[in-house]
């Protein structure tokens, strides 16, 4: 007999076949098991650390650290404290994962396409990086490209000297920069205004040509403001805003010009192909998940296959292809962390560090998954956010 | 119906996970008959779990004794302090320290067991209990003593200095102004190497591994003009490198290192046992007691030497709860000091030759001294 027949009846429905009731238990069962586990961690956890005269205060991160870290993008020497040394960590984390994720997505597009091209010889090119790089552990990747890659470069006073001047040895990768004289700012202003109207040329050009569908000439329009702008900006400026900052070896290494260190070039390197084999295979179901149909409709009507894939395929592909991706990011950021093992010294390690040094295990080890938890949730925030614009709009 | 029978299961379950969880001391009163009263026993549970127990006075050795093993913090990859001999066994100096409290405590050098620890897990495995004694080559300092554990008796006084290439013509700490060093996080060398550089006003850049093989390894390829360690740790490592002829160590160090095994705070019976087994083994070799002759000393003339093997006056051993003879046990197990620092780098040792220095007796003009032991 159902409820409605019940009710029908006139009867009234013990609760324990109510739906609603017994729905409502389930959540109020559930919430206060849950609770209750959680309580429990918490209490055993605080009670042991008291026992073990464990402290879990956060005062030591003012503290001077103590410990040298082999590379910083801000200025940091021991005599500075546990929570700069934090940041000097968190900011290598940045760097290797920022430039991981850039990299690994282009690498990962070309090695994803050329595995559907119908070159039989590009397909299984792409076919064979994609299996080595996806069967083999990272940990061994970074270790080979590490100690037996890198630290096979020549030494300081064998440097391989490419033309720029670049040298090239295994303390790292050493390139002539250009950097900022005393007018150089008004400079760097002219660049930046430079690269912020072109963008918006772009996007308002875009949007009349897309209304009216005149030709707007977006691209060469924007491209011109990008170039003309910091051209203006370089004479108004007068002298040299610019010099180039070459290396030149002095003592035991190269000084000046910018320095990208061995460590980081394994780090990159490594994380970059590893991350890219899976993104190519997401990129290739992206694409195929793309009906025939579309693609011969896009033909029909006198599309080159240039714009076939531009207009049409990828588009729709994104669709498919943005929420597995968004697990691929979250993993490269979280696989820097191997990084202590060959020595880049990104937040896992420098929090390692301050665990032996301060003697703070769980106040560190908080902060550190703190940390990359909301590293993950601002990378999902933002490409969800990207998702939903791409999605079909349903009119 | 379905529905409540699942939710009924999986209370079941849950509180089954939990009970078992809760361990034999937490008795857990009726029997899930109804969902109303699972859910009880469920959230009451949590609140009387208390995972570990307390390190109190005495309960390491009860937790010893019970378990038949003394769980050492080690290593299996340092040439004459702990690694591993041809058939896999560990061994090495602090090894044999290790297997001298067993002896002690246990009857049986080889009750122990021996786990691994890096550099940056000493400090958290003594600090949580895993470990019984930590004989790990650990610099004794007093940051670590106040946060890690209690530390007993150096045995082994070191200091720390540099490994070179003979070419690279460096011979003093001023030679070394901008050079890349090779170092392990996590140690004091660490921090040392950063002071001593800021103090003599040098430049210095640092590259760090957590695994001290990497370290080697780097320094070894070219990756760092110099790595730096404890002198004793240095000199085995030198003879580990690809060509041990082209590299030296500078003739001066930049810290005191005393090598020190350490307990886990709170249990002072247990940091009285291992002090006194220490002091038993340097003031063997003061006595002129081996390994061989432990049975023939008992019946020494020298009051102190019968005291000392437990053929004497009580010791202490009564208030520790060890058995009189337990020093003697200990001292047969492993010999005295100076056989301990012989087997392993005496002329002709196991592991590499090293002078005494400041390991010498302190009547030799070295730093040991026992107090006495009655």
């Amino acid at each position: 007999m159902s409820i409605a027949a019940d009710k029908r009846s006139g009867r009234k429905i013990p609760f324990w076949r109510d739906e609603r009731a017994l729905n409502a238990a389930a959540q109020i069962i559930s919430a206060v098991i849950i609770l209750g586990m959680l309580y429990w961690m918490a209490r055993n956890f605080s009670e042991i650390s008291k026992q073990r005269g464990m402290s879990l205060s956060y005062g030591f991160l003012s503290e001077p650290a103590g410990f040298p870290i082999s590379e910083s993008s801000i200025p940091y020497d021991p005599t500075m404290s546990f929570g700069r040394a934090f940041l000097v960590g968190l900011i290598n984390t940045l760097n290797v994962s920022v430039l991981g994720i850039i990299l690994a997505t282009i690498l990962g597009f070309i090695v994803g396409l050329a595995r559907l091209s119908s070159n039989w010889l590009v397909s299984r090119i792409a076919l064979a990086f994609i299996e080595l790089h996806r069967n083999i552990p990272l940990l061994v990747l970074l270790f080979i490209w590490y100690f037996a890659v890198f630290n096979r470069l020549p030494s300081v006073k064998e440097s391989i000297t490419l033309p720029g001047p670049i040298y090239m040895n295994l303390r790292g990768l050493y390139l002539s920069w250009p950097r900022l004289t005393e007018t150089g700012n008004i400079f760097l202003i002219f660049v930046v205004a430079g690269i912020i109207l072109a963008l918006a040329s772009w996007g308002i050009l875009r949007r009349i040509r897309e209304k009216s569908g005149r030709e707007t000439y977006y691209f060469p329009a924007s491209f011109g403001i990008l170039v003309l702008i910091p051209l203006i900006g370089w004479f108004v400026a007068g002298g040299m805003p610019l010099w180039i900052d070459t290396p030149t070896l002095q003592g035991f290494n190269y000084r000046g010009g910018l320095r990208l260190t061995t460590e980081f070039g394994a780090m990159l390197i490594g994380l970059t192909t590893y991350t890219a084999a899976f993104i190519a295979e997401v990129i290739r179901a992206g694409i195929q998940a793309v009906q025939r149909g579309q693609i011969e409709a896009a033909k029909a009507i006198g599309l080159k296959n240039p714009q076939v894939l531009s207009l049409v395929v990828i588009p729709q592909a994104m669709r498919v292809i943005i929420p597995p991706l968004i697990s691929q990011y979250l993993n490269l950021t979280k696989n820097s962390s191997l990084a202590l093992a060959i020595g880049y010294q990104e937040l896992f390690a420098v929090g390692k560090i301050t665990i032996n040094q301060a003697g703070r295990a769980v106040p560190v080890f908080l902060m550190v998954m703190a940390t990359y938890l909301a590293l993950s949730l601002l990378t999902s925030w933002v490409l969800n956010n990207y998702n939903r614009r791409i999605q079909f709009v349903e009119r | 119906m379905r529905k409540i029978l699942a939710i009924t299961t999986m209370l079941v379950v849950l509180s089954i996970v939990l009970t078992a969880c809760g361990g034999a001391s937490t008795p857990v009163s009726g029997e899930p008959i109804t969902v109303v009263e699972t859910v009880v026993v469920t959230v009451e549970v949590p609140g009387e779990l208390v995972v570990t127990e307390p390190q109190g006075y005495g309960t390491i050795l009860a937790r010893v004794k019970e378990r038949g093993k003394v769980v050492c913090g080690g290593r299996t990859d340092l040439l004459g302090f702990g690694y591993l001999d041809a058939s896999g066994k560990n061994i090495g100096f602090d090894i044999d320290l290790c297997r001298a409290v067993a002896a002690a405590v246990l009857g049986d050098p080889s009750s122990i067991e021996i786990v691994p620890l890096t550099a940056a897990d000493r400090g958290p495995a003594l600090q949580t209990g895993e470990v019984d004694l930590l004989s790990r080559n650990a610099t004794w300092n007093s940051k670590r003593d106040a946060e890690w554990g209690n530390f007993t008796v150096t045995m082994f006084y070191d200091g720390q200095t540099f490994i070179v290439r003979q070419d690279s013509g460096i011979e003093t700490l001023q030679d070394m102004d901008g050079a890349t060093v090779c170092v392990t996080t996590g140690t004091t060398t660490e921090k040392n190497l950063a002071t001593a550089f800021a103090d003599a006003g040098l430049a210095f850049e640092a590259v760090t591994f957590e695994d001290t093989a990497s370290v080697y390894s780097a320094y070894d390829e070219g990756r760092c003009d110099v790595a730096t360690s404890d002198g004793s740790q240095l000199a085995a490592i030198r003879l580990g490198l690809q060509n041990p002829d082209d590299h030296k160590l500078l003739g001066f160090t930049i810290s005191k290192e005393p090598l020190t095994p350490a307990v886990p705070a709170g249990d002072d019976q247990w940091l009285d046992i291992v002090k006194t087994v220490m002091w038993a083994l340097i003031s063997a070799e003061e006595f002129g007691i081996t390994s061989s002759n432990v049975e023939e000393m008992k019946a020494s003339e020298n009051g102190d030497i019968r005291t000392l093997l437990g053929a004497g006056d009580d010791w202490g051993y009564t208030q520790l709860g060890v058995d009189a003879d337990s020093l003697a046990r200990a001292i047969s197990a492993v010999g005295s000091y100076g056989e301990i620092y012989d087997r392993y780098f005496g002329a002709g040792g196991l592991a590499f030759e090293l002078d005494r220095g400041p390991n010498k007796l302190a009547k030799d003009g070295g730093l040991l001294y026992s107090p006495p032991i009655k």
